[in-house]
């Protein structure tokens, strides 16, 4: 008799935390999370090897409602946690969380080096164009004529592009997803995944509290009519010219990702905290 | 959109139809309860019974004990199934009126997306059973009428908030 139990292929669910979101009713990032849980089941690892790291903002409370190990960090610093975090442990998933004010302002230089490095994680921002729990600030991927009451006749400030920075800076893949689409966010993060090196994905995630217009998205969002390219200049050229709500994996590198650490550990953490010692 | 080639193509996204609407249904339960909408939060959360119950029927009446692998390939238009509710069409003061009226439009889409596919299919037994599919719901459409019949509309200004989190003035 075989008595060896075989575990049952995780789902969704065995993703999922017991902690509900507290986001707004109608907030793009109740399906970013069913994206990141389909995802993980897809690629079917188990959630004690997978790690979630973020920083401040609506978008990084996304590990807690994970049942895997999580990092709820520094404003913006999501990424070198996550660095530090894959390159000691290339065996674990890391997955990065942020949103357009976390990733792309206060944490924009560590951005522009996360793709650099190209180190193996995989990075989805959820942008709405706005700090939403800060009550409605401009992000940078405000639109500069956006009129409210804390920009009153809008930042007359041009809008970042991250996939254009994302692909200058070195990463190896470059997507983007629209969380009205969580089948297809979810595949797509499971690609990114399944990718070597840094996979950036930008998830267009309506914020119906302070743009309450962007529920107009669903209407607008449309897959890319072209397939993934691995030719920099190509993917540069599209994602120039195309009309921001291209859906799709937009650039497929080949870069070599950053090594990681291997070998005996030199310095104990014992002896660092005996260094650090007050 | 592709058009399913058999009945068991058909019958497992019709599953996927129903665990997505319930699974969708369940997390603005989630939501609601969250923000203290209890008599929303508790309609959803009966929706999203009444879904899971359909899957169950739709396993149950073709013999099946474990979601059956999909082709991959969907087929219906559009980001997600026709019976799931989009998920920015919430409101945290919304009524329970406005709960059904969420239900209704989900299951009218339903209908219309079984009546599309029984006209187009090529397959006599795919043909057939979306019929029976769109007859299904078009008695829930009629169930949900029927509610809706008896729950109060809501009054003028429900979406009135005197601490909002956004002052548009």
């Amino acid at each position: 008799m075989n008595d060896v139990a075989v575990a049952a292929p995780p789902t969704a669910a065995s993703y999922k935390s017991g902690y509900k979101p507290i986001w707004c009713p109608g907030c793009g990032d109740y399906s970013v999370l069913s994206s990141v849980t389909k995802a993980l089941a897809m690629i079917a690892v188990p959630p004690s090897m997978v790690a979630v790291v973020s920083g401040i903002g609506c978008s990084s409370r996304i590990p807690a409602y994970t049942s895997c190990y999580g990092f709820h960090g520094v404003h913006g610093r999501s990424l070198p946690a996550a660095t530090g975090l894959k390159v000691a442990r290339p065996e674990l998933t890391v997955l990065v969380a942020s949103g357009d004010g976390d990733g792309y302002s206060i944490g924009g230089n560590h951005f522009l080096h996360a793709c650099r490095r190209n180190v193996d994680l995989t990075y989805i921002v959820m942008d709405n164009h706005v700090y939403g729990m800060t009550k409605g600030q401009p992000s940078p991927t405000t639109e500069p004529d956006w009129d409210s009451k804390l920009s009153p006749g809008g930042t007359g400030v041009r809008s970042f592009h991250p996939l254009v920075i994302a692909l200058a800076s070195g990463a190896n893949f470059v997507a983007r997803a629209f969380s009205g689409d969580p089948n297809g966010t979810a595949e797509m993060i499971a690609q990114g995944i399944r990718h070597p090196g840094f996979s950036f994905i930008e998830i267009l995630s309506p914020c119906v509290t302070f743009r309450p217009e962007q529920r107009e998205w669903k209407r607008q969002m449309h897959a890319a009519p072209v397939a993934p390219t691995d030719d920099p200049a190509r993917a540069a050229r599209r994602i120039m010219t195309d009309d921001g709500f291209n859906i799709g994996v937009l650039y497929v590198g080949k870069r070599t990702p950053y090594p990681a650490v291997t070998g005996k550990v030199k310095c104990a953490p014992e002896a660092l905290e005996a260094e650090f010692a007050l | 959109m592709s058009l399913p080639r058999t009945l068991a193509e058909l019958m497992t996204e019709a599953l996927i139809m129903e665990i997505e609407a319930a699974q969708r249904y369940s997390e603005f339960a989630d939501a609601m309860e969250t923000h203290n909408n209890l008599p929303v939060a508790e309609l959803f959360r009966k929706m999203a019974l009444i879904e899971g119950k359909h899957a169950e029927q739709i396993m149950a009446q073709m013999g099946w004990t474990t979601t059956p692998v999909t082709t991959g390939k969907r087929i219906w238009e559009g980001f997600e199934a026709p019976e799931t509710t989009p998920g920015d069409e919430v409101h945290y003061l919304m009524q329970p009126y406005h709960a059904l009226e969420l239900a209704l439009a989900a299951e009218e889409r339903a209908e219309r997306f079984f009546g599309r596919l029984a006209d187009e299919a090529k397959s006599e037994a795919v043909k057939s059973a979306a019929r029976e599919m769109q007859q299904e719901e078009r008695e829930h459409v009629e169930l949900i009428r029927e509610w809706m019949a008896r729950v109060p509309p809501p009054e003028a200004g429900w979406e009135n908030d005197p601490d909002p989190p956004r002052y548009t003035d």
